[in-house]
């Protein structure tokens, strides 16, 4: 059985095998953890009472909050002492502020946290507030504070929640993994989600390149009534979320719009995992499984990283990079962030840490537009690409909002086929941001 | 870290396609019809496109001032396909101006590659059709001579099937698949074209669209209105499909990347005017074949064809504009 494909998309490298069967290892506790006070979309935090240079703090404990609903705490990874607040290089970009810990190596918990009790004593509005507390985000990547995507407006009726495990980024394979060794925990996260928006079923998402995974996965799922596992097809990006409901449930979520506006809400199945450990165990939100790969990885690995690991400390653990390598990356290849060197630390969305070589990075020449389409034929949201690219290019950005720029999610797909190496994608996003600030004036 | 890294913005993989693949792609697509030409017409029509394949290149390096002659492969196409749509035999002068006129009128005027409104070689053809009519039309098409490679094919000429129905009917429909009647040289083997066009649709640089249309709107067109003259309604719709040059038209030339539109929609329309053009001209118009003009006013027309055919972005409800 397999779904309706989505119209568009690419069938790129995917490089899973080198990381695909490496089971997730804890990696050793850093001595040293940077953890931003932004690390998801909406208000950034600020640092609690008491937590400054000096004081000591407990593993879990929480150590930042925002007044701001879309907003999510942020919790010690180690236990130990505060080194330094203050600004430090971060994976979005522009160094943003930081708290430092020194680990005592204890690892000592917070004991105030403490498991949530039995699922079935929990309401709706007490599941909100303990994902809240939880710190927990979208672990795919775009960090949105899970609790929000689980307070929908009430007129808003949510039936079907979609988890995405369908991980169609090149390289990663930290979902893969996850759903391989935690199925149980997704399932029971599920659970949470439901009962939080008194929704009717799930569809739990993969992508028929895991086929091992979309056997466990309806191995457990079995047993539960309004749970399914939908097998699609591999094409990227299946996983984006537009993408996914489509094949999942046949409803489009409109332009503009958003998944509740067709009674949907999408989670990741990290999220659903994170979910579980702190309803079962109180736990916080402070580590994630990252995927560590690329040629220019000496030993790739998916690892249990903590929030707040430098990406340098990671890639030492793998055994550092090669000496060919020629782009370091957070995230995936696709939409991963370039950085411009390792002294970073992993936040809550960091996905997987990629290093590319001089062989799999295409420095081409741009050539000009041949107006081969092959752009057009690869955006899953059925855009021109490449007439938004030239109306950005000459400054045009009425004709690009008019050619539905701001419809483009990103995912790189009309660069990837572009045969003139034009970057469409980037002039895409400049038309967007330069859209998105005329319509604030 | 003291390596240096580079910093640019997402995707960070590319697709290992280039132009130069692309161009190589059609010219491995044009081989079957090439070899087919060489065996239906021997010597003469090797040296044809040999002279042009050279003429384009060279033209192209001196106009761009590069010593790479193949480059982008762009040029090797034009002069390729510019050959395809002459008669056997041309005199090599002919076949420099109108390589070259390819090159220069047809694509570097515009600004090179990409920028070029119509499709170049059929701009070359044109410019030798007006200016050396009676060398491109008429009774001076040599009859196909298989696998005689030194035979002087100018000995016996006549006219094409599309230009006299006397010529038409001593043709039978399995000979004009696999080519043997006169015409152009690379036009005549709808076989040697169709393998082409499968090599392009398996590489993903042409889809069912513009071919479709063109192919389907001739093959209707010539059933409802060209008459019963080749055995019936159908067989009339199959002869138009297979005389004259809708075959490498719409597999080779109304594909042309740069020239076409790009939207979904807009192909399917751009082929199907093609398709219309060509019997408007074949049936009513003073020309025994239409195709070459017929692609050409088409390439007019493709960026109003783009700006109309602008699809609902996902999602989408209103019309877009």
């Amino acid at each position: 059985m397999s779904s309706v494909a989505f119209k568009g998309g690419i069938h790129p490298d995917y490089q899973k095998e080198v990381t695909a069967t490496l089971a997730v290892t804890p990696m050793k506790a850093p001595p040293v953890v940077v953890i931003p006070l932004k690390q998801h979309i909406g208000a950034p935090c600020e640092p609690l009472e008491g937590i400054k240079v000096g004081a000591r703090v407990k593993m879990g404990q929480k150590i930042a909050d925002s007044s701001g609903f879309v907003s999510a705490p942020i919790h010690a990874s180690v236990s130990g002492t505060i080194k330094e607040i203050g600004p430090y290089n971060h994976p979005l970009g522009r160094p943003a502020q930081a708290i430092i810990i020194e680990s005592d190596g204890e690892d000592s918990w917070d004991e105030q946290l403490k498991p949530a009790g039995d699922l079935n004593d929990l309401s709706a509005e007490e599941i909100r507030k303990l994902v809240r507390e939880a710190g927990i985000v979208g672990l795919g990547g775009a960090t949105f504070p899970t609790h929000v995507k689980l307070s929908p407006p009430p007129e808003k009726k949510i039936d079907i929640v979609v988890i995405n495990g369908a991980e169609c980024e090149p390289y990663l394979t930290a979902d893969h993994r996850v759903m391989l060794e935690k199925p149980e925990e997704i399932i029971f996260g599920l659970k949470v989600m439901i009962k939080a928006l008194n929704a009717e079923k799930a569809v739990i998402g993969i992508e028929d390149n895991k086929n091992d995974a979309i056997r466990v996965m309806e191995a457990v799922s079995a047993a539960e009534g309004n749970i399914s596992v939908s097998r699609l097809h591999t094409k990227y990006p299946q996983g984006a979320e537009k993408m996914l409901i489509q094949v999942t449930t046949g409803r489009k979520v409109p332009s503009g719009g958003l998944p509740l506006d067709v009674g949907i809400v999408n989670h990741n199945v990290g999220t659903a995992v994170a979910i579980a450990h702190a309803v079962r165990e109180g736990k916080p939100l402070i580590e994630r499984v990252v995927t560590v790969t690329g040629a220019g990885i000496n030993r790739p690995a998916n690892l249990l990283v903590r929030v707040g690991t430098l990406v340098s400390t990671v890639i030492d653990q793998c055994g550092g990079l090669r000496d060919n390598t020629l782009k370091l990356i957070v995230g995936g290849p696709m939409m991963g962030l370039a950085q411009p060197n390792a002294d970073l630390p992993v936040i809550k969305g960091t996905s997987g840490i990629l290093a590319l070589t001089d062989e799999d990075v295409y420095l081409a020449e741009r050539a000009p537009c041949i107006r081969c389409a092959k752009c057009v034929d690869a955006c899953p949201v059925t855009l021109i690409p490449a007439m938004i690219a030239q109306a950005a290019e000459h400054a045009l950005y009425a004709r690009a909002e008019k050619l539905h720029a701001l419809d483009c999610f990103e995912c790189g797909c009309c660069s990837y086929s572009c045969p003139s190496k034009i970057p469409l994608t980037q002039l895409i996003v400049i038309a967007k941001a330069e859209i998105t600030k005329a319509k604030k004036k | 870290m003291d390596k240096k890294l580079v910093v640019s913005s997402s995707p960070h993989i590319r697709t290992i396609e280039s132009v130069q693949s692309v161009m190589t792609d059609v010219l491995i697509a044009l081989f079957p019809a090439a070899l087919m030409a060489v065996l239906l017409f021997g010597y003469k029509a090797l040296l044809t496109m040999v002279i042009s394949v050279v003429t384009a290149m060279a033209v192209e390096a001196l106009w761009l001032r590069k010593r790479d002659l193949f480059s982008d492969g762009s040029a090797a196409v034009t002069g390729l396909l510019f050959a395809m749509v002459l008669p056997p035999a041309p005199p090599w002068w002919l076949v420099v101006i109108g390589a070259a006129s390819s090159i220069i009128i047809g694509k570097q005027v515009f600004g090179g590659i990409g920028y070029n409104i119509f499709n170049p070689a059929l701009v070359g053809r044109a410019v030798v059709v007006m200016s050396w009519g009676a060398r491109m039309a008429g009774p001076i098409w040599p009859q196909p001579q298989p696998f005689a490679f030194t035979a002087d094919i100018s000995a016996v000429t006549m006219a094409t099937p599309l230009a006299a129905q006397q010529e038409a009917l001593s043709y039978s429909l399995a000979s004009m698949f696999i080519g043997v009647m006169p015409g152009c040289l690379g036009e005549t083997s709808t076989l040697a074209l169709l393998l082409g066009g499968a090599w392009l649709y398996y590489k993903g640089h042409i889809d069912w669209r513009i071919p479709g249309g063109f192919i389907g709107t001739v093959f209707i067109f010539g059933l409802l209105f060209g008459g019963a003259f080749y055995g019936g309604p159908f067989e009339t719709g199959l002869f138009h499909v297979l005389a004259g040059g809708v075959m490498i038209g719409a597999i080779f030339m109304a594909t042309d990347m740069v020239t076409t539109p790009v939207t979904a929609n807009g192909r399917l329309i751009f082929g199907i005017g093609c398709g219309l053009i060509t019997m408007l001209i074949r049936l009513w118009g003073s020309m025994p074949e239409g195709v070459t003009f017929a692609i050409l006013i088409m390439n007019g027309v493709t960026p109003i064809i783009d700006n109309f055919t602008i699809p609902r972005q996902f999602g989408g409800v209103k019309k877009s504009a």
